[in-house]
Order: C-alpha cells, then structure tokens, then sequence
C-alpha cells in the first residue's frame, strides 16, 4: 500500500500540468453535479414542505357558528382523502401572525385577534384531492375564502422535472469527457513509463502490481477535483443562505451541513468509480497488447 | 532443469529464429549460449522466460511447462528466474538500493526484510558502498553488478544472462563473469549468451552451446561422445583451448629440460 502510494505521488510530481488537468475537469464535472443536486434536492424539499403543510385554507365568516365550523371539521375528518384537519382560532392565528413579523413592530400594533379569521387547515394525501374539497368548502355559506398551493407545487413540480432531466444529461455528458481526458491522461503517463513496466513485467510484477498506482493517480485526481467541486458548491450555498431564507420566508432551509456532508460521501464514491473505471480502461489498453 | 523439446519459432514476417532445437540443462550448470548475431540466442533466452511462444515443441523450466503455462501464472515463474540484460534494464530514477529492493515489494516482502536481503546481495557484488546512488552515477561495470543483485534478489533457480558483458571492457566483463561463476558455485544454474571468445577460453571447462541460423550447430556436453563435429566458433575456442595447452606443455617442458640443464651445470 506505501509503496503503491508513493509510486501514485511520484508519478503526480513527475507531470504536474496532466495532474492539473485531470483535477480541473473532475473539478468542473463534480461542480456541476453539486450545483444541479443541490438545486433538484431543494426543489422536491420546497415542494414537500409545501405538500405536508395545510394544502387548502378555509377561512371563516366571522358571523360563522362554531356549531357549523365542527359539522365540516367532523364531515371532513371521515373523508380518506383527508390526512389532516386543524382548527386555527382567530387569537392562534394572532399568535402566528405575531411570529412571523415578530421583527416589524408596526405591522404587529396594526392588528388584533377580531381583523383576523378563524380558519380549518385541511392536509390531503393526494394533491389531486385538493380541487374537490376546495370546491365544495367555496360552497359552503359559513366559508368566506379559500386559499390552496395547487399552483405553486404544479409550478414546482414541473420545474423541478425539468431541472432533473437538464441535470442528468449535462452530467452524463461531463461524466464521460472526464472519463475520456482521465482515459488520455493515464493512457500518457503508461506509455511514459512504458520501459518501466516491461521491466516490471520481466522480473515477475503481476498485472495488478502494475496497475495500481494508475488507479491510485487517477482516484486521487477525481477525488480531489470531487472535494474541490464541493467545496465551491458548499461555499455558494454558505454565501446565498441570508437571500435564500428572506426568499423562502416561512420555509425552512432545504439543505444542511448533514445533507452536504451525505454529498460529499456521495460525491467520493463516484470519484472513485470515475478514478478506478477509467484508470483500469487505461493501463489494460497497454498490458493486453 | 531446462528441457526444451524439438522447439522452432518462426515469426509472421517468415523469418525462422529457431529450428527443431532440443536440449537440456541440468540444474547447477554454467552454460554459454554463443553465435553470431541473428543465430537464435536472444529469441531462445525469451521462450525460456516465457516472453514468447514456441511455434512448435514443448519447453520445460524449473518443473514449468511453459507452452501450456496460462498467463495469469507467468509473474510467479518469472520470480523463479533471475534476468540479467545486455542494457540492463535498471529504474533510472530508483537508487541502487531502490532497484535491488524492486523484485523484493513485487511479490510483497515487508520493507525491513527487503532492505537486508537488498544489502546483503549489494556487498556480495561488492556495491554495497554504492547503496544509495543513482543508476547514472556508476559505470557499466557496476551497473552490471546492480542488475546481477536484483536478479539474485528472490533466490533464484536459474540465472538467464543475456550477453551481460556485452558493453564492458575486457577486465570488468572477466570480473562480471566471475561473479556469475561464484554464483554457480552456490548452486544456481546460470545461462549466458556471449559471443566473447576469450572469456569462452578462459573458461574451457564450461558447457557451450552453439547457434547458427537458429539451429544447435554444436553442444559441447554432446561433443563427449562425438568429438568430430566442430564449427564456427566452438571450434575457434577449442582450438586456441588445444593449441593453448599444447604450448603450455611444450613450455613447461622447456622449463623442465631448461632446469635439467641447470642442474646438470650445477653438477
């Protein structure tokens, strides 16, 4: 294992501008990949967040009859297609109110429990089933409004499935070139080290002896162009985080340092197939002729 | 033991390097595998180390059968046989250590016991001194000496010596021969191609084994029982061998009859 390592740094020391090329293409395909995981991820978690809260509001007539409020809180909750129903009094929805502006005192002294409706928060386990039941609510007298998310998570989903197919094409595509440059770049450094080999070969090195320093270089480049990527990705998201949050008011943060560090882990993995795939089609090309 | 079996190697090309050879080496010989250039003796030392394919016949080496030896077993014969190379064929940006070490971490030795086992051939080829230089800090001489510790490094059977002292003055190829030959001494059989006569005649007792257009012109080992056939080189060496020790018998007769007299003039 040392000497295999040492035998990899050797080579990286022998031809730093190889090195450096196969650190920036992996770089630039790992960066790619972060970006769009990050940006699919984030997506599905917004439209989660946005599927698991209340999906159709009902706001009540204040002249509406707590008697009539629990008849289609009662009649609701039977449904199937109801995962949840919940009650929001007007002084709750004072207090929710209050925390969400907490920081804007004006807004806060502006308001008071009676301006603000009692409303029914109904969850649907299905957002098929959010037309239907918004529909009949709008019908019943005692409802003023009602608001639901169907647009939104609509907008969202198609979004996010276009965003998934860019994503996987652009990284199939950069996946390979890496793989074709890794291909080159271990394919010259083999060739380099041609006369070396065949003495290795002669005096009883197995194919294995061989070739593992190549796998080792060519994981090493990945793995260093995966952290790198990572870390550019990360750093963004680090930087956008304060615009993000005032953006996605109400919505907490769709990744965090757990999630990146999960793709980090991801992310070495696939450096190491890409190192160990493409190094193996190199040296093999040679050993087998 | 080496038996090779009716062999003949012909390439694509047309060209026949070698043509229904047969013969045996036993084990603790020292053989010279001579010939002019073209006669077969780099293609016979590459079948013996399995870098080739025989066209036709069979190849034994150290209980091996080369011809059906699958490709996956080829590493570990080649750790059984030792190579010297005319061009040595060192790692140029390896110490000399480094490169004795080489054969030693192929097959895995922890490092400690390679850098004693390393050490231990550099002083028996007396490089010891010499350790930690690079290959382009010596001369021919001691290169060649580099290259026989790496190949001694992993106990080898047989010593394959492809004409090792083909680039070196007439001292240091006897001082690398000799070295070959304590070698020998220990029980290792060595092979050398050469077409250096006076290091065939300097060493008359050893076996010798002609080439000519890839055929087996002469085997001395062979000549025991049949003494009338002689060529090309061969029998270059057994004559200047005979005419040497004819007039080393006419001079010490000289020197006898000459200490006659003088002991007659005392008289």
């Amino acid at each position: 294992m040392a000497s295999y390592t040492k035998t990899m740094w050797h080579h990286v020391r022998r031809s730093p501008y190889q090195a450096l090329a196969a650190v920036l293409i992996m770089m630039v395909t790992f960066l790619t990949i972060s970006v769009f995981t990050l940006l699919i991820v984030g997506s599905d978690k917004i439209i989660n967040f946005f599927e698991s809260k209340p999906q159709v509001t009902a706001f009540f007539k204040d002249e509406a009859k707590s008697s009539d409020i629990d008849a289609i809180k009662n009649q609701l909750s039977k449904s199937v297609k109801v995962s949840s129903v919940k009650y929001v009094s007007k002084d709750q929805a004072l207090q929710i109110y209050r925390e969400q502006n907490k920081n804007d005192p004006l807004l806060l002294e502006l308001v008071t429990a009676d301006i603000l409706p009692a409303s029914l928060e109904i969850s649907t386990r299905q957002i098929e089933d959010l037309g239907p039941i918004a529909d009949d609510l709008k019908n019943n007298p005692a409802v003023q409004e009602v608001v639901y998310q169907k647009d939104v998570i609509a907008t969202l989903t198609s979004w996010t499935n276009a965003l998934r197919k860019i994503g996987i094409a652009i990284i199939a595509i950069l996946a390979f070139v890496s793989i074709l440059i890794m291909v080159t770049i271990i394919s010259i450094k083999v060739s380099q080290k041609r006369e070396e080999i065949e003495i290795m070969r002669l005096i009883g090195a197995t194919n294995w002896y061989i070739s593992l320093p190549f796998v080792y270089e060519a994981v090493f480049y990945s793995a260093v162009g995966a952290v790198i990527g990572w870390g550019i990705s990360s750093l963004g998201i680090w930087y956008l985080s304060p615009y993000l949050a005032s953006f996605l008011k109400g919505i907490p943060m769709p990744v965090n340092i757990i999630f990146l560090l999960e793709l980090l882990g991801a992310e070495l993995l696939i450096a190491a197939f890409l190192g160990i795939f493409s190094s193996l089609i190199a040296v093999n090309r040679f050993l087998n002729r | 033991m080496i038996i090779l079996t009716d062999i003949s190697k012909s390439f694509p090309t047309g060209t026949v390097a070698l043509s229904d050879l047969s013969l045996t080496i036993e084990k603790g010989e020292f053989v010279f595998l001579v010939g002019q250039t073209g006669s077969g003796k780099t293609t016979l030392l590459k079948l013996l180390i399995r870098e080739m394919l025989p066209t036709k016949g069979a190849i034994s080496v150290a209980d091996f059968d080369l011809v059906k030896l699958p490709k996956s077993k080829i590493p570990h014969f080649r750790k059984k046989i030792g190579i010297v190379f005319q061009d040595l064929r060192l790692l140029m940006d390896r110490t000399i250590l480094e490169n004795v070490i080489l054969p030693l971490e192929i097959t895995g030795r922890k490092i400690k016991e390679s850098v004693i086992r390393a050490e231990e051939l550099l002083t028996q080829v007396g490089m010891i001194e010499h350790r930690d230089k690079f290959p382009i800090q010596l001369s021919g001489g001691e290169l060649q000496r580099v290259a026989i510790a790496r190949a001694l490094a992993l106990y080898p059977a047989i010593i394959l010596a492809d004409e090792p002292t083909g680039n070196l003055d007439s001292k240091t190829a006897f001082d690398i021969v000799e070295l070959l030959s304590n070698i020998n001494q220990l029980g290792t059989t060595v092979i050398m191609a050469t077409h250096n006569l006076d290091i065939l005649k300097k060493y008359p007792k050893n076996r010798i084994i002609e080439l000519d257009k890839g055929k087996l012109v002469h085997d001395k080992k062979q000549e025991k029982t049949n003494l009338t056939v002689m060529s090309g080189i061969f029998k270059e060496v057994q004559h200047e061998t005979h005419h040497k020790s004819d007039k080393e018998s006419k001079d010490s007769k000289k020197t006898d009859s000459h200490h006659e007299k003088e002991k007659g003039g005392d008289k």
